[in-house]
């Protein structure tokens, strides 16, 4: 698939990349091999694999932090070099700045861009308030919950308005009400202006409810993506409903025949080789 | 057991001791004195000499200097550290090449470098700041070190994803995530700066606590030389809560240093 470089409708193209460590006895570990997978500007795409496929690692390259071993990486057409100025990322683990307040944490992206401190503290004034934190702006990460704090990293990532939106299992901490409610946030503020999204999970439910296409990857090591579906459910969602109607069961069904075979994989291997994942 | 509850308690061992040892050195005991007043002096006479040298005011003068000299042993010491330790974070080879020198001169007991520092810097307040600076100095290093070390990957990695350059990251993420490092050395600091100043007089100066010390133990006369040590604890216990005071401040963010707010 060879896209222009001018109006290129794909935000971010991986081709055959292949990821591979170096582990301490001089073998070397391939998390991820050959992987095909193109993302077009406004979809929303989430990956779905069991525990230690390399999804995250996949998203890596997305996002840059990681060279690819093989393979081609680009962004909106242009190959990627160092890091990807595009995208925003949300982290599994905790990433905002212990030592800042919620409203700090949030006006930070603008601020290094060079937007003087009082607009920047106005705008993250604005996006305190649309992920529902408007009282909570002086206090310190650790004064707020887990998923507060994914409010906050949410806002800490929209409010520079990054094209592409790279999200590792964002809501995996948290508990399952928790993540229902993100999850529909997510939905609401993505409807404001579609970004692209990588989102990564190991939650097949959370997957089809979220996305536009669910893309599969079978079990470590030499990870690929073994399957691409396309979720026919109409937008805007309510992701509490949406698990009970029909034709989310028929695709969850779907997916998960070949999902199932791939988690049994990666558990027994998971069992087996402790410690061979970096 | 609430604060009152506590505070009285801490009170009684006091008392308990002090009473003692009132008891021991003047009453005598089956005909001899447990404690002799030439060796041990007694809480009445070290009292004594302690509200004369506030009555007379020459403490002041002992004191400010005592003072002066930790307070400039601590900000070139952290100075040091801080910057030593950046670099040494932030340059692994440079670390990896100094490791071994940096561990030698850490394991020297410092006392031995006072008589060089007072032939290099005279008998004044430097040959005292500079035995400070050497114990402060290794404590901010090795914490600013660790404190740049161990910052979070996922920290980092969000840093650079928002934006930030190196200079950016060392503003927003390297320095403040060493800071709270430091500051978590500060009552440790803080008292070998004391511990230098004072040592460091001790061993040949014309003023300060720790001369006040040295020249009432050249006369045996035991009442000064606790008295001065009593002086010096409650010295060292006002730096302490002014320290408390300032960590407060500064490491709200911390979810232990913060404690009882929330």
């Amino acid at each position: 698939m060879q896209a222009g470089t001018a109006a290129t409708p794909w935000a971010v193209e991986l081709d055959d990349a292949t990821v591979a460590f170096h582990l301490a006895d001089a073998r070397v570990y391939t998390a991820v091999e050959q992987a095909n997978l193109a993302v077009k500007d406004g979809e929303f795409v989430a990956i779905v694999g069991p525990t230690g496929c390399g999804k995250s690692t996949l998203l890596n390259i997305a996002a840059g932090l990681l060279r690819p071993a093989g393979g081609a990486v680009r962004i909106f057409g242009q190959p990627l070099t160092g890091l990807n100025r595009d995208a925003g990322y949300l982290f599994q683990a905790e990433a905002l700045f212990p030592w800042k307040t919620a409203i700090e944490n949030i006006a930070i992206g603008l601020e290094i861009a060079g937007v003087r401190q009082a607009d920047a503290r106005q705008r993250a004034e604005g996006w305190l308030a649309s992920v529902g934190l408007g009282a909570f702006g002086n206090r310190y990460p650790h004064m707020l919950s887990g998923g507060q704090r994914k409010r906050i990293g949410l806002a800490q990532v929209l409010i520079r308005n990054p094209k592409i939106l790279l999200m590792d299992e964002p809501f995996g901490p948290l508990d399952a009400q928790t993540r229902q409610i993100m999850g529909n946030l997510l939905l609401e503020l993505w409807s404001a202006d579609r970004k692209a999204v990588l989102f990564v999970t190991h939650d097949l439910e959370e997957a089809i409810a979220l996305a536009d296409r669910v893309v599969i990857m079978s079990a470590g090591p030499q990870a690929r993506i073994i399957g691409d579906w396309r979720v026919p459910l109409a937008r805007p969602r309510d992701i509490f409903e949406i698990r009970l109607e029909k034709e989310f069961h028929a695709l969850h069904r779907e997916i998960w025949s070949v999902l199932k075979d791939e988690v049994m994989k990666g558990y027994v291997q998971s069992s087996q080789v402790a410690g061979a994942a970096p | 057991m609430n604060r009152l509850h506590l505070l009285l308690c801490q009170l009684l061992v006091a008392v308990v001791i002090v009473g003692l040892w009132q008891l021991f050195s003047t009453v005598p005991i089956f005909g001899r004195m447990i404690l002799p007043p030439f060796f041990f002096s007694n809480p009445v006479d070290v009292g004594a000499q302690i509200v004369a040298w506030f009555v007379a005011g020459t403490i002041w003068k002992h004191l400010a200097i005592t003072l002066w000299e930790s307070i400039l042993a601590f900000v070139i010491g952290s100075l040091g550290g801080v910057l030593f330790g950046f670099w040494f974070a932030r340059q692994p080879r440079i670390a990896a090449i100094f490791d071994p020198y940096v561990k030698m001169a850490n394991a020297l007991p410092r006392v031995v470098l006072a008589p060089i520092f007072t032939l290099w810097l005279g008998l004044g307040i430097w040959s005292k700041v500079a035995l400070g600076v050497t114990l402060v100095f290794f404590i901010v290093f090795f914490n600013v070190y660790q404190g740049v070390k161990e910052v979070s990957g996922t920290v980092l990695a969000n840093g650079r994803m928002l934006g930030m350059n190196e200079r950016q990251l060392m503003r927003h993420v390297y320095w403040p995530s060493a800071l709270s490092w430091m500051f978590s050395s500060l009552h440790t600091s803080v008292g070998f700066a004391v511990v230098g100043a004072v040592v460091g007089e001790y061993l040949g100066s014309a003023a300060g606590l720790g001369y006040l010390i040295q020249q009432a133990e050249g006369v045996f006369d035991v009442a000064g030389v606790f008295a001065g040590m009593f002086v010096l604890s409650a010295f060292v216990i006002l730096i302490d809560i002014g320290v408390t005071l300032v960590e407060r401040r500064l490491l709200v963010w911390r979810p232990d240093a913060a404690g009882s707010r929330i």
